[in-house]
């Protein structure tokens, strides 16, 4: 196993993220900020509490996710993007580097980024609202699962885009959609009858579903689907990119 | 001493069905300059990309110091430093934080002091600390060929290393290319100057529509089809060339002021003598003489004019 590629990509990563520390850490800060300001005060106070908890401490857990998932994926999907779209990528094809290899250097510094980011959320939450967390171990389980898989899933994006529009377009038109209406923001109780039984279809639920009961120990769907179904989508996205590699998708001719 | 490089039975057609190698058959030799050398699409590219794990072959196998590069990709790979043709840089790394990634990616520890010594030997540096996209072209290029050098390569492929490069840099890379093959490093280096190659090399391949249509000691190469030519500088201009020379490959030059007599050095006689004794009969009479061999350049574009 080549360790030292690992870390050399590894490292590459993270000091992007360092260099753009700003951009990368500041602006979700500030996003996640407002959206404690208008759901949690302003609109919150008029809601009653969901499950025993007040609106304010229900919108955590989906807030963190909202932003684990999308910078997850525009981080992984830049970081793998970028390299195809300058040229630079000739280096790492041309080294002595399996693919795993470096799948686990990029997909590996963009979740620790985007973990890094959930942690910052959850501390400036902290700050508004009064949190609990029932699990600590499940709640870091699900970060970890949650980052890696979606990390994997940019990556995927990343390699398959070929221009910068399509670097957006999944984000935006699936992945955004289907996190609001994935219970971010609400309980799925909340919904019409087949409006909850489409949400079933909504990978996202599972993952919020799974991650809230970390917090406040009660859930949409049971912690056990949670953890299948968010297992189910990293073997899902782990066979495409073994596809991707094996034929060299978008990568060599 | 086997080949460090054998090259067998390679081929390569592109999706869209372009045909950019035909049958590839090369060795080559442990420490020698080998000069690939073709005009615009030939398959230089193709070639070195596939040898360095760029492209898949369509069919064929290379082996690198006896390491196929599919089966046994790392123990090959991690003998070969690129230098691609386009100027491919991250724009905000430091030039000394790039070389140490390559040293990295390439398997190797990390070695501050090695990586110093290359950088230093590109006159790269006063410039270690400097970001990538503040640098210019030229510095650049030398940036690829430190990232390339950073792991101790055995063989060193340059993708048109000099190709819009001024003429200072293109002296000291090949400065730097003979420095190295001074160490036993393997440099394959392709160009459409012809210059490059006449300069550096120990062996040339041509290289035209996806063939090599010639692998030759340069030195025999230019022994071999060398042509010379002996230029005579005329006392008063001829119009035509008279009936009685016509024997001779000559032709006029310089408005009547040069006839030129083509011969091939090669041949049991010049027939240097045979020429200015008829001439001096014909009373042509000239001020002056030189001779001129003929430049690789000449017999690249003949070669490449035939196979086509």
């Amino acid at each position: 196993m080549n360790l030292y590629a690992i870390r050399a990509i590894y490292g590459f990563e993270m000091a992007r993220t360092f260099r753009t520390l700003l951009q990368s850490v500041v602006s979700p800060v500030i996003s996640t900020s407002l959206y404690f300001v208008v759901f949690g005060s302003a609109i919150g106070s008029r809601i009653a509490e969901v499950d025993g908890v007040s609106y304010g401490a229900f919108i955590v857990p989906g807030l963190i996710m909202l932003s684990l998932l999308t910078q997850s994926i525009s981080n992984a999907s830049f970081g793998i993007y970028f390299p195809k779209f300058t040229g630079t990528i000739y280096e790492v094809l041309s080294a002595p580097v399996s693919y795993w290899e470096i799948v686990v250097g990029y997909v590996g510094a963009a979740a620790t980024k985007s973990m890094m980011l959930g942690l910052i959320i959850l501390a400036t939450a902290s700050l508004f609202v009064p949190l609990r967390i029932e699990h600590p171990v499940w709640m870091f389980g699900f970060l970890v699962l949650t980052a890696a898989t979606f990390s994997l899933f940019g990556f995927i994006i990343g390699i398959w885009a070929d221009g910068f529009e399509k670097l957006q377009l999944v984000p935006l038109l699936i992945v955004t959609p289907l996190t609001f209406l994935g219970g971010s923001f609400y309980s799925i109780d909340m919904l019409p009858p087949l409006w909850r039984t489409l949400t079933f279809f909504n990978p996202v639920v599972y993952l919020v579903s799974g991650f809230r009961w970390s917090f406040y120990g009660s859930s949409d769907v049971g912690i056990e689907v949670s953890l299948a179904m968010t297992l189910v989508f990293l073997a899902v996205c782990l066979a495409l990119v073994a596809w991707i590699f094996r034929t060299g998708y978008r990568l060599k001719s | 001493m086997p080949p460090i490089i054998q090259v067998s039975g390679l081929s390569k057609t592109y999706a869209t069905g372009f045909r950019a190698l035909k049958t590839i058959d090369l060795e080559i030799m442990r420490g020698e300059i080998f000069a690939l050398l073709g005009p615009n699409g030939a398959g230089k590219t193709t070639l070195i990309s596939i040898i360095c794990g760029l492209v898949n072959p369509t069919a064929g196998h290379v082996a690198v110091d006896g390491h196929d590069i599919v089966a046994d990709y790392r123990a090959a790979r991690s003998l070969i430093g690129l230098v691609p043709q386009e100027l491919t840089t991250d724009a905000f790394e430091t030039v000394f934080a790039t070389a140490s990634f390559s040293r990295g990616l390439f398997g190797k520890p990390a070695d501050p002091a090695h990586v110093e010594k290359v950088l230093r030997a590109l006159s790269l540096w006063e410039k270690r600390n400097s970001k990538i996209i503040t640098l210019s072209g030229g510095m650049k290029r030398r940036v690829l060929i430190a990232k390339a050098l950073a792991h101790e390569p055995s063989i060193l492929f340059l993708d048109e290393p000099t190709a819009g490069v001024d003429v200072e840099l293109r002296r000291d890379m090949w400065a730097l290319v003979r420095e190295l093959r001074a160490t036993g490093v393997t440099v394959i280096l392709t160009t459409h100057y012809i210059e490059e190659a006449e300069e550096m090399a120990d062996r040339v391949g041509v290289i035209s529509h996806g063939e090599l249509i010639l692998v030759e000691q340069k030195a025999e190469l230019m022994r071999k089809l060398g042509r010379k030519q002996l230029i005579l500088q005329l006392q008063a201009p001829l119009p035509a060339i008279p009936e009685s020379l016509s024997a001779y490959e000559l032709t006029l030059a310089a408005d009547g002021n040069e006839l030129v007599y083509t011969y091939d050095t090669q041949a049991e006689r010049t027939g240097i003598t045979m020429l200015l004794r008829a001439l001096s009969e014909a009373g042509i009479r000239f001020r002056d003489l030189r001779t001129r061999e003929s430049s690789l350049e000449e017999i690249f574009v003949s070669l490449v004019r035939e196979s086509a």
